[in-house]
């Protein structure tokens, strides 16, 4: 309960710095509107407001307070703005039943979403597959490791814009390449923590296998496996959100029409900020629906498991 | 066909080698532990290298690693200032100012307990999200040059190092700070000399992680416009003039610059908590 009061406090104090934030910045666009539109503005002109701090425009024009929240291209938007943005392009569309129309963030969600879901598919079972075959071989573990624990320095969204020319100089196109991005950044959290799982029975249970005469193959199923999860859904969590940077990163330097990505690039062309603000958050709200189905899924496995905290 | 035979040769060869150092009896000594994922990464140059001629791959799909060093070499010049431009003073400032701010905010949160419940869900949730989207707004409100790529590193690196500080800050248990307490340590004195040096394993957690998305977002930072230079800014025209081995040149620049980044962190982490149970040997 006390915890909900400071969460909501915080809120609320965040979105009330929002709004206050928003007078200084876009009170520069307010009054040269407002001036074409033939109100009284001290100081006039463009040009002597040009060098003006914006608090001190911002009190020797108290009536543009109000439109400051309300411009049509502001610098930043005010959060009722982005609200009713992201409600026209979601909500309101599945109300004309045009749930995926164009102008529609499902529609864009959709499309990153499903690259997303592939590649962290493609990037989980590869790394699964690398993690079981370093903890069972030595070689791959000594060549393999300290190989992937360096790419996690590369920043790997250099290589997004290459990977998706060459694969389309083959005829690849669509939904793969960015696929494939999306795996590449799921695939070390998974590898690491998998690899830290499957490691992680010590060795007096190890042991007690051993007097039972059971095969590796009996071990790996019956302890390292069952081990492994709470330190695989760990890294699920961190590979799902990184998937979607990747899917969403993986639009950008193409210039692709549709997707979250392409919904930033479009907004950032045209100076479009509140397009740009809605395609963030529901970026946002999306990675938090993905975490939290994770979590979901991790309490009633573990449950299942016997191994809920 | 002669090539790619060999390429195969090579692998084989190569993993042979590796098996047998790794499996050998000297296979816990330093020098093995170096040599095998080095011939491991010598071995992937070659078969890429043998592939890609013996195979005739054209070099707008796959230049070879002898390519990326020529055209690595032919714009020294050009990737140094695109170095300066994009880790210099990009993420290395944004690292710097985001790192110390987050800190800052960090101590805050550990005084006052009302703070530290109502945004530490707030920054855990903030750290999941895909921040690089912030990168068009940062780069509308402070230009095209640096001072917007350090913006959005500070956003980036914010969250994680503030999530891992507040939670070191609260590592020490009850027992510790209850002995500082019969010292009669003030508060600022069993902060230095118990619970900063209690949370520094986790701060450097954060730091490190941190180190890739500072590079990452810079670079990202740069797709939605940058000056003529610049790693994300190369990276973006050489693509687009199919000059791939110039883009491979830059991922080198990254990864170089990365790792040694990474490196510098964990050298710092390494001096400095030097008695935790994951450093000693």
């Amino acid at each position: 309960m006390k915890t909900v009061v400071a969460v909501l406090t915080v809120l609320s104090v965040i979105i009330a710095f929002w709004y206050a934030a928003c007078l200084p910045m876009n009170i520069k666009g307010v009054l040269t509107e407002a001036e074409r539109a033939g109100a009284e503005v001290t100081p006039a002109g463009a040009k002597e407001r040009r060098d003006l701090s914006e608090f001190g425009l911002v009190l020797d024009n108290n009536f543009a307070i109000a439109a400051t929240w309300a411009q049509d291209r502001p610098r930043l938007p005010a959060p009722h703005q982005v609200a009713v943005e992201l409600w026209k392009t979601t909500g309101a569309m599945v109300l004309k039943g045009k749930m995926m129309s164009k102008r529609s963030l499902f529609y864009h969600g959709w499309v990153t979403l499903s690259a997303t879901l592939l590649g962290f598919a493609i990037g989980t079972g590869l790394g699964i597959l690398l993690a079981v075959g370093i903890v069972h071989s030595r070689v791959m573990d000594m060549s393999v490791m300290p190989w992937a624990i360096v790419s996690q320095t590369i920043p790997i969204i250099a290589l997004a814009p290459m990977i998706i020319v060459v694969l389309y100089s083959v005829g690849v196109q669509g939904i793969l390449p960015k696929a494939i991005i999306s795996a590449y950044l799921s695939f070390f959290p998974v590898v690491v923590g998998m690899v830290k799982g499957l490691r992680s029975p010590d060795a007096m249970q190890l042991d007690l296998l051993r007097t039972y005469n059971a095969s590796l193959n009996q071990g790996f199923w019956a302890l390292r496996l069952p081990a492994s999860m709470p330190y695989l859904f760990t890294s699920l969590k961190i590979g799902i959100a990184a998937s979607l940077v990747g899917a969403i990163v993986g639009e950008l330097p193409t210039g692709a029409v549709a997707g979250l990505g392409a919904r930033l690039l479009g907004g950032s062309y045209y100076g479009q900020t509140v397009q740009i603000w809605s395609a963030l958050f529901a970026a946002a709200i999306l990675a938090a629906c993905l975490v939290a189905l994770l979590g979901v899924i991790e309490r009633g496995v573990l449950k299942r498991m016997g191994m809920s905290a | 066909m002669v090539m790619v035979g060999l390429a195969v040769l090579v692998w084989c060869g190569g993993w042979w080698l590796n098996a047998r150092l790794a499996n050998g009896p000297q296979s816990d000594t330093r020098l093995v532990q170096l040599l095998v994922p080095a011939i491991f990464g010598i071995t992937l140059l070659l078969v890429w290298q043998l592939l890609v001629m013996g195979m005739q791959v054209p070099k707008v799909i796959l230049p070879s690693p002898t390519d990326i060093a020529a055209a690595f070499e032919a714009n020294l010049s050009k990737l140094s200032q695109d170095f300066q431009q994009t880790f210099v003073k990009g993420a290395l400032s944004g690292y710097v100012i985001g790192c110390s701010a987050a800190f800052l905010m960090a101590i805050v949160m550990d005084r006052s307990d009302f703070l530290r419940r109502g945004l530490l869900p707030v920054g855990n949730f903030v750290a999941a999200l895909p921040i690089v989207g912030t990168a068009p707004i940062l780069v509308m409100w402070f230009g095209f040059d640096w001072h917007s790529k350090a913006a959005v590193v500070v956003v980036m690196v914010f969250f994680p190092v503030l999530v891992n500080t507040v939670a070191g800050l609260r590592e020490t248990s009850a027992m510790q700070r209850d002995l500082m307490q019969t010292y009669a340590a003030s508060y600022w004195q069993s902060f230095f000399k118990l619970r900063l040096p209690a949370a520094l394993p986790f701060v450097f957690n954060g730091l490190k992680i941190s180190t890739t998305l500072a590079l990452v977002g810079a670079i990202v930072a740069e797709f939605f416009g940058s000056p003529t230079v610049g790693m994300g800014f190369r990276i973006s025209t050489s693509v687009g003039q199919l000059a791939l081995d110039m883009v491979w040149a830059e991922i080198v620049v990254a990864a170089l610059a990365g790792s040694l980044f990474y490196g510098v962190v964990a050298m710092l982490e390494k001096m400095l908590t030097f008695w935790h149970p994951s450093q000693r040997r």
